[in-house]
């Protein structure tokens, strides 16, 4: 097995060029979710931008309760009631469908289902919640072959061998039921399941948090493997900014239902400009360089009814000033000459030096 | 298949248990069993003296285990006695006129109510708001009503007031039971009223019921899952949601079967219906130790059977019941 | 509280209330006959009427209701306490304790209830309540029992019941402070049930003649309306009134076990408020775009 620094997969498209000049797949534009609840309408996502192209991996981070998941689903418009999306447009521009693209959020339903699995599929978190448990394997699998291609028995029963056999799972477990395989071959499945009709976009909602660091690793390495053969683009949705760095071209990084710094995984990781993602790229170790103190991030996540003007971060943050309850959260260059670093903070610099604690000694590792 | 054997024996004790109950009724009451008995139909011979003392332990009949021990016997050649008030008729032949009355009323309406009420239940779930969920008020007071009660205001309203069917009987005077069409006709005449108060109750309680687990089962991720493959929506309310949903209830019929009988039971003392459960209160009030222990018997062997049909059906339901322990 | 507790809980209430004060309110003795032969109609003199011999209705219904009450609280009570032991000692002990009282359980469960009781009650004749209530118990805690034996074997395998053991906390302080709190809406709920088992079911036996009629009941009016042929006389404020108040007071144990049930699955609540800006919305339906919703 590879050491995490030397599996820098996920070198996408052919060439820099035609990564930036290609139409992203799918385009989220000033993107707002609210949940209209007994006390009052709660901003869950608010005027978010986040784009994909065709084949890159784009990581989503943030903390439990950013708002990435629903931010996900809601670009499905898988968000049962409460949810209520009120802004924004979600534009999927895949190859099957019109030139143009289509928008995600003025189709009709029957149209969001045949757009649903063949051209945007997800691979939910637990995979034992995710997969039905009174059906066997291949109904599951069969079912959204059945739902989105038009395939002969024989053509059909190929296709299933063939999945199984693309995730490494014996075709014999095809017969069996989700609570008869292990938890990495049950999210084996869903990967499989996911690609099962060729989509162009894969949705990956902390596939591998539920698993041990061995299955992970293993899992996310037949990932990157699929990944490069078949060129799909994925969304991949952690709250491991450590996994991202490996494994994604750009990296979003999302607090408080806003999105705070998106970047190439190089310019996240060297340049880190946003003070959120600097304390988090602080809370962990890595395996080579010097030892450190880890930082960690004082505070709590802010609760999504009682959110502080302006900046959602000001309140834990170590730059803070009076004007960041005033600032728009609009994504700004970071860096001169790198179009792709944007940041929602206009005040604090790339590599700028911290000022020292206000508190007498740093928390060690604060669990976010 | 362990779950099955551990059920299979399980079953094996109830039944024991049923058939001891049985055996004690008679002996555990106050007085002398056969002397009330004897007092109410002052014409029996004495050979019919002499068979239910044997048969209920009055006098030197041996030890209470040797006692127990014939009457097992008994049971197993299907020997369960004659009845007094229906005297000469042995408890097996009155059992096996009244038996199919009952099987036919209840049998079918407790079909037809579980079907319909579990189908509405899943629908109530999937739209809620929608009509079904705003008239919940109306079925949870349908299935508060006591059954008798909704049958006597049935009985006002469809058979004094307007005629339309039959008040009480299995079936109108006169005509001789046979399979013909015009006993049949009336046989399902008489039926109709009693068959719709058992539903309209008892369906009120399964669609609560099944409402209730599937809204459950909607908020799962499997159903979400579902979803996002863009199924149809008939595939995700019946295949994922409901195909989950319904296994709680399927569990829970065996708690219901109880209710089901005892509605069954009364409705028939209501409309007079010839089944098992009048034919039980008629003999409870006549004293008749043989018909009241033959009956009781039947009724507890028909709830276990259907038990044990419940949980077959559900071990072919649920695949996790095969290869796990709990259930 | 769920609106549907609360409204349960309130009607319920009222019924205890009139439980309590009933028979005092009572303008006539319910036995009290007249010399009539028929059965009057609702006037000044008797609000629901009176019964073919003259009895005035609503005295009956008044004192009538205590008893049915009253033997429904009493089951209740005895079926939960019972529940409550079996099921926390099965649950917490495990092993041989526990499949035997399982099996136990499960054998009362399945053993028909009515037809034993109109058995037993046909034969054992008796005046006052209480071995009523005991035998209805009897024959109603096992439910009971196995959904609180499910309970509390989920409860024992929690990270602060096993720290407790840890700890060499005694056996009994861990239930009575760690797994019983913890239960409380369950019991409640199944003492709710036991309530409303309790009292359809002597209502039904009741009904039937199984019954003692020294006191009144709810049941007794109704089989006294039916022995004297109510409904075809049209007397409906003879037989309606106990019924009916059977059904509400059936009801409201039905709601109350509904808003209880809702306290423990947040899911289950504000089954109405589906609806965003007056469209209703099915869960099959894709999220709603409703743009400049604030």
């Amino acid at each position: 097995m590879s050491t995490p620094e030397q599996t820098a997969v996920g070198t996408a498209p052919v060439t820099e060029e035609a990564a930036a000049t290609a139409l992203p797949v799918l385009e989220i534009r000033d993107f707002s979710i609210s949940f209209a609840t007994e006390s009052g309408n709660v901003k869950a996502v608010r005027n978010v931008d986040l784009s994909l192209a065709p084949g890159e991996i784009v990581g989503l981070a943030g903390e439990s309760g950013s708002g990435k998941s629903t931010l996900a689903l809601g670009a499905c418009r898988l968000l049962r009631p409460p949810a209520v999306i009120t802004g924004g447009s979600v534009v999927y521009r895949g190859r099957r469908v019109a030139p143009g693209g289509v928008e995600i959020l003025e189709l009709t339903p029957h149209e969001l289902r045949a757009l649903r699995w063949r051209e945007i599929a997800i691979v939910f978190q637990s995979a034992m919640n995710a997969l039905n448990p009174v059906l066997r394997v291949e109904a599951q699998l069969g079912d959204v072959i059945d739902a989105h291609l038009d395939l002969r028995r024989e053509e059909k029963r190929e296709r299933l061998d063939s999945l199984l056999d693309m995730v490494g799972i014996p075709r014999a477990r095809l017969r069996s039921y989700p609570h008869e395989l292990s938890g990495g071959m049950r999210q084996r499945i869903m990967i499989a399941m996911a690609l099962a009709t060729n989509p162009e976009v894969v949705i990956m909602d902390e596939p591998t948090t539920a698993l041990d660091v061995v299955v992970q690793r293993e899992i996310l390495a037949e990932v990157a493997e699929l990944q490069k053969e078949l060129k799909f683009a994925v969304l991949f949705i952690t709250h491991d900014l450590s996994l991202l760095l490996e494994i994604a071209d750009r990296i979003a990084m999302l607090y408080g239902g806003q999105m705070v710094e998106t970047g190439t995984a190089e310019q996240i990781h060297h340049g880190t400009a946003h003070p959120y993602t600097r304390g988090l790229l602080n809370s962990f170790p890595s395996v080579r360089g010097p030892r450190r103190q880890l930082a960690g991030i004082p505070g709590s996540p802010p609760d999504p009814r009682d959110m502080p003007p302006g900046c959602p971060f000001g309140p834990r943050c170590r730059f803070a000033r009076p004007e960041c309850s005033t600032v728009d959260m609009q994504l700004l260059p970071a860096e001169v000459d790198e179009p792709q670093h944007l940041t929602a903070c206009p005040f604090v610099k790339v590599g700028e030096t911290e000022p020292a604690p206000a508190a007498a000694t740093a928390s060690h590792g604060e669990v976010l | 298949m362990p779950f099955l054997v551990r059920r299979l024996g399980f079953y094996v004790v109830a039944a024991w248990a049923a058939v001891t109950v049985n055996f004690f009724i008679p002996r555990a009451m106050p007085g002398n069993a056969v002397d009330t008995m004897m007092a109410k139909f002052p014409n029996l011979q004495a050979q019919a003296r002499r068979a239910l003392q044997a048969e209920f332990g009055v006098g030197h009949q041996g030890s209470l285990l040797h006692q127990y021990w014939v009457y097992l016997g008994n049971l197993v050649h299907l020997n369960l006695g004659t009845s007094v008030s229906l005297y000469p008729d042995k408890v097996t032949s009155v059992l096996a006129s009244t038996v199919p009355w009952t099987l036919a009323l209840v049998g079918t309406a407790t079909i037809i109510s579980f079907a319909l009420g579990t189908l509405l239940g899943i629908l109530a779930a999937w739209r809620r708001g929608g009509w079904l969920d705003q008239s919940l008020p109306a079925f949870t007071f349908l299935q508060a009503t006591p059954y008798f009660f909704l049958a006597l205001v049935v009985i006002q309203f469809f058979a004094v007031d307007l005629h339309a069917f039959p008040i009480s009987g299995g079936y109108s005077l006169g005509l001789q039971p046979g399979w013909n069409w015009s006993f049949i006709g009336s046989a399902i005449d008489h039926a109709l009223l009693p068959a719709l108060t058992i539903i309209a109750t008892s369906m009120a309680g399964w669609m609560l019921q099944m409402r209730n687990v599937t809204i459950t089962t909607i908020g799962e991720d499997y159903v979400l899952a579902a979803q996002a493959k863009g199924l149809s929506s008939r595939r995700v309310i019946f295949t994922y949601a409901a195909r989950n949903a319904i296994l709680p209830n399927i569990a829970g019929f065996a708690l219901a079967i109880g209710f089901v009988v005892a509605g069954a039971l009364v409705m028939e003392i209501v409309f007079s219906y010839p089944g098992v459960g009048f034919t039980l209160y008629n003999a409870v009030q006549a004293n008749d130790y043989p018909l009241t222990q033959g009956i009781f018997l039947v009724i507890s062997f028909a709830v276990l059977f259907a038990c044990m049909i419940a949980d077959l059906v559900y071990v072919l339901a649920d695949p996790r019941t095969r290869t796990r322990q709990a259930y | 509280m769920p609106l549907k507790a609360k409204i349960g809980g309130a009607i319920f209430g009222l019924f205890i209330l009139i439980a309590i004060i009933g028979p005092a309110l009572a303008p006539y003795d319910p036995s009290a006959t007249t010399g009539q032969t028929q059965a009057l109609a609702p006037n000044v003199h008797h609000l629901l009427g009176t019964t073919s011999t003259g009895q005035d209705v609503l005295s009956q219904l008044l004192v009538g209701l205590r008893s049915t009450v009253v033997l429904g609280l009493m089951t209740g009570v005895i079926a939960t306490v019972l529940a409550v032991l079996v099921g926390v000692t099965a649950g917490f002990l495990g092993g041989v304790a526990d499949e035997g009282l399982s099996l136990v359980a499960n054998v009362f469960l399945v053993l028909p209830a009515l037809p034993l009781l109109i058995v037993v009650l046909g034969y054992l004749r008796t005046g006052s309540l209480l071995p009523v209530a005991i035998v209805l118990s009897v024959l109603g805690w096992a439910w009971g029992a196995r959904v609180i034996r499910a309970q509390t074997l989920t409860l024992r395998n929690r990270d602060y019941v096993l720290a407790a053991r840890e700890t060499g906390e005694r056996t009994w302080r861990i239930i009575a402070f760690e797994i019983l709190p913890n239960e409380v809406s369950l019991i409640a709920a199944s003492f709710v049930s036991t309530v409303l088992y309790a009292v359809l079911t002597s209502v039904a036996l009741a009904f039937i003649g199984l019954a003692s009629f020294s006191g009144w009941s709810l049941g007794t009016m109704l089989y006294w309306a039916t022995g004297q042929e109510a409904v075809q006389l049209g007397a409906w404020w003879w037989y309606v009134p106990p019924g009916l108040s059977v059904a509400l007071l059936g009801m409201s144990l039905v709601l109350l076990n509904f808003g209880l049930d809702e306290i423990g699955n947040p899911r289950l609540r504000d089954g109405g408020r589906r609806k965003i800006k007056g469209a209703r919305w099915r869960a099959s339906d894709p999220t709603p775009v409703i743009r400049g919703l604030l």
